[in-house]
């Protein structure tokens, strides 16, 4: 019986911790239920404990505590070549003295199976390959040696593929096409796809669902759509995208059920959020919008709104990016805000730098987050 | 390797460096410690009943008296050769690091293949090239450059250049490898802010390549300063190194104890001596 | 400037680089060509007399050289065999362990390269003598100490290979379903090869051209350097030329061999890139 008839089913981390013997701890008390056949996306900075947990599920490395389980398999202490999992490496270890032919055939004889010939030659279709079998992998593109890495571990069908940032050795032209390649083959192939990366943008295009990390923790789970429209805390709205935080004082709650909002004082401003979108019970928040929601008008000149709209702020950067223009925004109170706004023509032209106008956006957009988090946690360090 | 830990268990690594640690402990570190012993012997044995330990430290005193001259002289011969192969390893290490193209692995293995020749058989020919009535003394002569009666072979430049020509590639090696990592972008980016030709080499080409240098140097260094042969075959009783001096000592006079001893002072000396340039250098990872 | 000078200019370090290769091969031009020396009419062995192929027809004429030959030959294989293994294993540990005595090695491994031979020799002599060897002195003393100053070369070039491996290479092959020794045999041991090798290449070309350590532990033997070294104070027989040269073109032609084929191989892989 091969490894991936041994377990099936969802795979299953449980109380997954992982301490290096240095004090460093990559991993705290992970829990997480990956349904079988999903492309799941695990999404985080460097040494944010995304790999190291990739690591522990292929068995390269040991957890301190907790369980890693596939089905009703508790496969956490099964030694990597027992595992019904296979790992696409980051700069895909392929063998560099095998042929392409032997590379992806190495597990399969490695299992016993005696005949690979027709496993070989489906899956190097698969993924295009069969017409470099008898070559070496130093012979082949990053995009061929890429496909290579994913072959080779595809052809043993295993219950759960671990890509360990599949595609950051390539540029960014191929990079969009091994994406939609990979969600092609994830669905062809209908196996469990667990992905780690560091690019939001890919996560967000391949992933059903995505998990952001942060410091050894899962800070949000969701939808690619859920996570950025209603971020819950400061690190996911600034990793994912990108978004305007401003300091509020919470007032009070009003309505009910679907229409209950929260009314929060911003310098003197009052705005409404939905209570589906408050994450915090303290006094203070952060209400964050994001930019593309940021609206503005020359000062005089209505804004296209319901609602109010902030006074007295003053253009003072204008980016122009060809289908948007970035603007910064000097509020009265001395924040800066930014604003992408679609180069839709509307305007005949950008708002210059100096202009005076009025900020708004629309109240079911905007999201209040808690205070004691920290405004800059997730923005890139450049 | 890990999987083979799990094989092995702990003791691993210790089945595995296990036998090099015996062998260099029975034959490299014993054999020190016999030096020293014998070193502090009376010399009164002879090589076939032993000699007997009794801590006589007038052997060192002996020795340093009797042999300081070709203490000396072997540091000399050893330090004049080193920086000339410094400076001719430098050139042709450069050439195959910058300048060789794709000619660099042939130019490489033409560095190495001359070594192939044992290596006594080529310095025996350096005896016919310097002969004294050989071409290159002749055409020397001829250009004024050697007095009527002048010879080089059994003249320490014989020796010098034997000992320079003998242990160029153990320069060349750890330059090449120094100044293969350099990226010549660097060269250029230093062009492109107003750098000399000889500015570009002093400020960024010659600082990268110091531990190639210090390796060189170490390399070519030591063996020339223990190294008889050259002495031996291209130079005369004149010209003699402290090798000749401790071989002679323990082949033809049999005296264990004070050949031992001069041993002792020559290892010292070139361990005190590269402490101080590696330190000098600041490439104490080096060792 | 005239064009040649521009030339100059341009092509002066390459120049200057051949050059000094162009010195180091003048031993070698006069080992070859005094291969075909006639030395049976003069006495002055070091000066060209006549063109003659007897040398290399008759190249175990002089008494003992070949036999010399056959000790250094027995002497370097068997200390290649011993050292490579040894020295191969202590590099497996070195960079792939963590052990209490680790550094220590490191440095016991590094003295012997930093050692003057005749430091060495001199110290292997003493000891020989001090335990009572002192009249057993031959092969068997010879071969110990080759072996010895041997080990240190293979494992620093056995462990620069091993120490460039990726490691995820094993990883992806434990991944792949092969246990520990699947994963060794068919992945590391195959890749740390040429190193490997190499560092047998290295150590049978140390123990062969090895005269000063094998000076002082030889007693009775006379390997092919020693052979050279006795006949020299009498007027070297011109055969030592003739296998002097026949070396050269051994070692040449196999290292060429080599880079034939691996450019055979590099030159699908240049099309393919392009």
């Amino acid at each position: 019986m091969s490894p991936a008839e041994q377990a099936h089913g969802d795979l299953k981390l449980s109380g997954l911790h992982k301490r290096y013997p240095n004090g460093f701890t990559a991993v705290k008390s992970l829990d997480l239920v990956i349904p079988q056949g999903s492309f799941f996306a695990l999404l985080g900075p460097s040494g944010c404990g995304k790999t190291t947990t990739l690591r522990m599920v292929a068995g390269l490395e040991t957890p301190t505590a907790g369980t890693i389980e596939i089905g009703a398999n508790d496969i956490t202490h099964e030694k990597p070549y027992k595992r019904p999992v296979n790992t696409v490496f980051q700069n895909y270890a392929l063998f560099p003295h095998l042929t392409i032919a032997e590379n992806v055939e190495f597990g399969p004889k490695r299992r016993g199976v005696k005949d690979t010939r027709s496993q070989v030659k489906e899956i190097l279709e698969l993924t295009e390959l069969t017409e470099q079998a008898a070559k070496k992998p130093a012979q082949l593109s990053g995009g061929q040696q890429q496909r290579v890495a994913l072959a080779r571990a595809l052809i043993n069908r295993p219950e759960v593929l671990l890509l360990d940032e599949p595609l950051g050795a390539l540029d960014l032209k191929l990079r969009r096409a091994m994406q939609m390649e990979l969600k092609r083959i994830q669905e062809e192939v209908g196996l469990t796809f667990v992905h780690v990366t560091h690019d939001q943008e890919e996560a967000m295009t391949m992933a059903d669902t995505v998990a952001v990390m942060n410091e050894g923790r899962i800070e949000q789970l969701g939808t690619p759509y859920d996570l950025y429209t209603n971020p819950r805390t400061t690190f996911v709205a600034n990793f994912l995208g990108r978004s305007n935080l401003v300091k509020g004082t919470v007032l009070g709650r009003e309505g009910s059920g679907d229409d209950e909002v929260v009314k929060v004082d911003m310098h003197g401003t009052v705005v409404s959020i939905k209570a589906g979108r408050v994450h915090t019970d303290s006094s203070e928040g952060w209400i964050g919008i994001r930019p593309e929601k940021v609206l503005i008008q020359p000062a005089g000149t209505p804004v296209d709104a319901p609602g109010g709209y902030f006074a007295g702020a003053v253009v003072t950067e204008a980016s122009y990016m060809g289908t948007s223009t970035e603007y910064r925004l000097r509020m009265p109170w001395g924040q800066e805000l930014i604003c992408f706004e679609q180069n839709t023509g509307r305007r005949g032209g950008l708002v210059p730098v100096g202009t005076q106008v009025d900020v708004s956006w629309r109240p079911e957009f905007a999201f209040l987050l808690d205070s004691s988090q920290d405004a800059e946690a997730g923005l890139e360090e450049d | 390797m890990a999987s083979l830990q799990r094989v092995f268990g702990k003791n691993a690594a210790y089945l595995l460096i296990g036998p090099a640690a015996i062998w260099l402990a029975l034959f490299f570190l014993f054999p020190m410690l016999s030096l020293l012993t014998t070193s502090l012997s009376d010399p009164a044995g002879n090589p076939i009943t032993g000699y007997d330990l009794t801590w006589r430290i007038q052997n060192y005193l002996e020795a340093l008296g009797d042999y300081w001259p070709y203490l000396l002289r072997s540091l000399l011969y050893a330090g004049i050769a080193t920086v000339l192969c410094l400076v001719l390893g430098y050139v042709l290490a450069y050439a195959i690091a910058f300048k060789a193209g794709r000619w660099k692995t042939v130019m490489l293995v033409l560095v190495i293949a001359p070594f192939f020749t044992s290596f006594l058989v080529r310095t025996l020919s350096w005896k016919l090239i310097l002969a004294d009535n050989g071409w290159l003394v002749e055409t020397l002569k001829a250009l004024w450059i050697l007095p009527e009666d002048g010879r080089l072979l059994a003249t320490p430049i014989a020796v010098v250049a034997g000992l320079t020509y003998n242990f160029l590639p153990f320069m060349i090696l750890p330059l090449y490898t120094s100044l293969e990592k350099i990226d010549p972008k660097l060269n250029e980016a230093a062009a492109d802010l107003y750098a000399s030709p000889f500015q570009r080499f002093a400020k960024v080409i010659w600082p990268l390549s110091l531990p190639g240098v210090v390796g060189g140097t170490l390399l070519t260094f030591i063996p020339a300063t223990g190294d008889y042969i050259n002495a031996e075959l291209l130079g005369s009783p004149n010209t003699q190194m402290v090798g000749n001096k401790i071989q002679a000592l323990f082949t033809t006079a049999s005296d264990y104890p004070h050949a031992s001893a001069l041993s002792v002072i020559l290892m010292v000396m070139i361990v005190a001596m590269v402490l101080y340039y590696v330190r000098k250098a600041g490439t104490e990872d080096l060792l | 400037m005239t064009r040649l000078g521009r030339w100059v200019g341009k092509h002066l370090m390459i120049t200057l680089g051949l050059l000094v290769l162009l010195y180091m091969y003048i031993p070698n031009f006069i080992v070859a060509l005094m291969s075909f020396n006639d030395a049976s009419q003069s006495r002055n062995l070091y000066q060209f007399q006549g063109f003659t192929w007897d040398n290399w027809l008759n190249p175990c004429d002089p008494l003992g050289m070949c036999e010399s030959l056959r000790v250094s030959i027995s002497i370097g294989l068997a200390a290649t065999l011993v050292s490579t293994i040894i020295g191969t294993l202590a590099a497996f540990a070195l960079v792939r362990h963590r052990f209490e005595g680790r550094s220590t090695m490191n440095l016991v491994l590094f003295l012997p390269m930093a050692t003057p031979e005749i430091v060495m020799g001199s110290s292997l002599l003493a000891l020989f003598v001090a335990a009572g060897f002192g009249g057993q002195l031959g092969f068997w003393t010879i071969l110990i100490a080759h072996i010895m100053f041997c080990i240190s070369f293979v494992v620093v070039t056995v462990r620069s290979r091993l120490g460039g491996l990726d490691s995820n290479l094993e990883k992806a092959a434990m991944d792949l379903y092969a246990d520990e020794w699947q994963t060794f045999w068919r992945i590391t041991f195959p890749l740390v090869f040429p190193g490997i090798l190499a560092a047998a290449l290295l150590a049978f070309s140390l123990s062969f051209d090895d005269f000063i350590i094998t000076n002082f532990t030889s007693g009775q033997t006379v390997t092919f350097p020693m052979f050279v070294w006795g006949a020299a104070q009498r007027g070297v027989p011109m055969q030592v030329n003739v296998i002097g040269t026949l070396m050269f073109l051994v070692a040449l032609g196999a290292v060429i061999g080599g880079e034939v084929m691996s450019r055979r191989r590099a030159r699908g892989r240049v099309r393919a890139a392009s």
